[in-house]
């Protein structure tokens, strides 16, 4: 059984007036069924209001299925005596770096999750000396969060998440608010931890361009899966991608184009490099 | 747009209390919300500043108990040389103190000059309806010296010790109020939580006051209640803006398996080194000193 896996997943948002009366049901997921596997690098992209975060809260067990069943490392997210357990194994870094920061001092804010679980003092102190090490934050362990960078302060943030040793992170939207290079960063430091330490990566995002990496990705529109795959494959439907609304990298459109007016050029091309390969032929 | 998120950022370190290394809290005129500051932590290394909280935060209250209980001249002197002692100790410049006595200058004259012309008693010398009396004037310097002595004895804790630190020191000394059903831990969180986002609101709120005076907001001119109105759409967006926040980061702490005191443990647990029973010792000995001079006095 893999890390994730989810059976008809579905989740309703239920709107109240002032009196507490019904005004209206959203239904946010509709029918999900996802697999990952241990060691996996999935994305899931998709349109605002696709329900991708909805998706991303329900593997933490923030939300819980209104139907079906979401189980984490085998165990129900909807019973409430796994719910640390889950939520240790399956951490979650959020969209606002400045939110999700605790601590006063870098390496106070990574030391919170260890100190939840209650971690021994000792091995906090090396959990958190390791966890920065990871995302290249070391010398910046007494540094407030307040200096840091927008790509600075997300890492510190997956930093807290590592401490407490999961097995699997979901990033939600990482790098939304934060400049070309902050994202670089981000994205570098989230695949350094799926390559070297094997942790299952969750990466919910909206740029095409993060989720060449990823082995398997999934489209989500209106609360359902739209299309999985691994990237290549994905991208080779360019026009499908469109009527998501979703903007493809502009490589991968140039290559589309040029197929569309007679070249041979093959489909699912993700970076200038293969582009210039393909065109040599 | 570069200058302005520096200068925002150096409004936060500011308010932020954590003053760049080496450096005091030095003041700077030219904008109004960096001179927020709490808890005036002045950084540098000296045996005060390494002291357990715990220790100051008792030593203070001490000091305080002591100032009422001493009477005369040789308590004060006795009260004096403690606090010159413990200024000493802490390397603070003394100049810090004194720019934290400005303050109080308007309440000292108003409390003095209340026990200066209001007590009865052998009279010296009448201004028109006010009489000062030898009681008098021996009360208003006794309640001068009291004050100025509480506000440097309780700005020496403040200066030598990082909020947060002292947030830990007040968990722990309070810890036994648990047992009250006192929400300790949870009101030591929600004070450390304050600290970290004051200076975050005061950016928020410098970038929606340029954003609203872009668009033609006035704050400045007006009376009192034009003022008080014009604040409204700087306050709405900030309240909503802080719900918001507030909700994201209990989300996260929830995420990262917080929940509550129990079962947690600490990076830095608070541990009483040998300096700090020393200090104890001292603190005893100097509250025995004043007890016994105001009896001998007597």
């Amino acid at each position: 059984m893999g890390i994730i896996k989810t059976r008809d997943l579905i989740y309703e948002y239920i709107r109240r007036d002032e009196e507490g009366n019904v005004e209206g049901i959203t239904r946010a997921l509709d029918d999900i069924n996802l697999d990952v596997k241990q060691g996996d690098f999935v994305a899931i992209l998709g349109h605002n209001g696709s329900g991708k975060s909805t998706l991303a809260k329900h593997i933490n067990a923030i939300l819980y299925p209104t139907e079906g069943t979401v189980w984490v490392d085998g165990m129900d997210t909807a019973r409430e005596e796994h719910l640390w357990e889950i939520r240790q194994k399956a951490g979650m870094v959020f969209q606002n770096p400045d939110n999700q920061i605790i601590g006063q001092v870098v390496e106070e804010d990574v030391g919170f999750g260890p100190e939840n679980l209650g971690v021994p003092t000792k091995e906090i102190w090396e959990r958190v000396e390791e966890s920065l090490k990871a995302v290249g934050m070391y010398e910046f362990r007494k540094h407030s969060p307040n200096k840091l960078s927008g790509g600075q302060k997300q890492r510190v943030s997956i930093a807290g998440v590592i401490a407490m040793h999961p097995k699997c992170i979901v990033l939600d939207e990482p790098t939304a608010m934060l400049d070309p290079n902050g994202r670089k960063e981000v994205i570098r430091a989230a695949r350094a931890l799926n390559d070297v330490e094997e942790i299952t990566i969750i990466l919910i995002t909206h740029y095409m361009e993060e989720i060449i990496y990823a082995n398997k990705v999934f489209v989500m529109d209106k609360g359902r899966i739209a299309m999985e795959g691994a990237p290549k494959e994905i991208f080779s439907h360019v026009e499908k991608l469109k009527a998501l609304r979703l903007d493809v990298p502009q490589v991968t459109l140039l290559a589309h184009e040029l197929k569309k007016s007679g070249l041979s050029v093959p489909d699912g091309i993700l970076t200038c490099e293969e582009l210039i390969e393909a065109l040599k032929l | 747009m570069e200058e302005q998120s520096e200068e925002a950022d150096s409004l936060a370190i500011w308010a932020g209390c954590r003053v760049g290394a080496g450096s005091g809290p030095v003041g700077n005129e030219e904008n109004m919300l960096r001179e927020i500051t709490l808890g005036q932590y002045y950084q540098t290394d000296s045996v005060i500043h390494r002291m357990d909280p715990r220790v100051k935060l008792v030593t203070t209250v001490c000091y305080i108990i002591s100032l009422f209980i001493v009477d005369n001249i040789a308590g004060y002197v006795i009260a004096g040389v403690f606090l010159a002692l413990v200024i000493r100790l802490s390397r603070v410049p003394v100049k810090y103190m004194i720019r934290g006595m400005k303050s109080i200058v308007f309440l000292l004259i108003i409390a003095a000059g209340f026990n200066l012309f209001l007590t009865p008693g052998e009279t010296i010398a009448t201004f028109w309806k006010l009489k000062i009396t030898r009681e008098g004037i021996r009360l208003a310097l006794f309640m001068a010296i009291r004050l100025v002595f509480l506000l440097m004895g309780s700005s020496v804790m403040t200066l030598t010790t990082t909020p947060n630190n002292l947030t830990d020191g007040m968990e722990k000394l309070l810890g036994p109020l648990k047992h009250l059903k006192v929400p300790v831990h949870e009101i030591a969180m929600m004070m450390s939580i304050a600290l970290r986002f004051i200076p975050i609101l005061l950016e928020e709120t410098d970038k929606i006051m340029k954003a609203q005076i872009a668009r033609g907001a006035d704050f400045e001119s007006g009376n009192l209640i034009k003022k008080a109105k014009s604040l409204v759409p700087l306050l709405v967006p900030l309240f909503i803006s802080a719900f918001r926040r507030a909700n994201d980061l209990a989300m996260a702490m929830e995420a990262r398996c917080y929940r509550g005191g129990e079962h947690r443990t600490k990076m830095k647990p608070l541990i009483y080194k040998k300096r700090d029973g020393i200090a104890y010792g001292v603190v005893l000995i100097y509250l025995v000193l004043c007890v016994a001079v105001g009896k001998i006095l007597l």
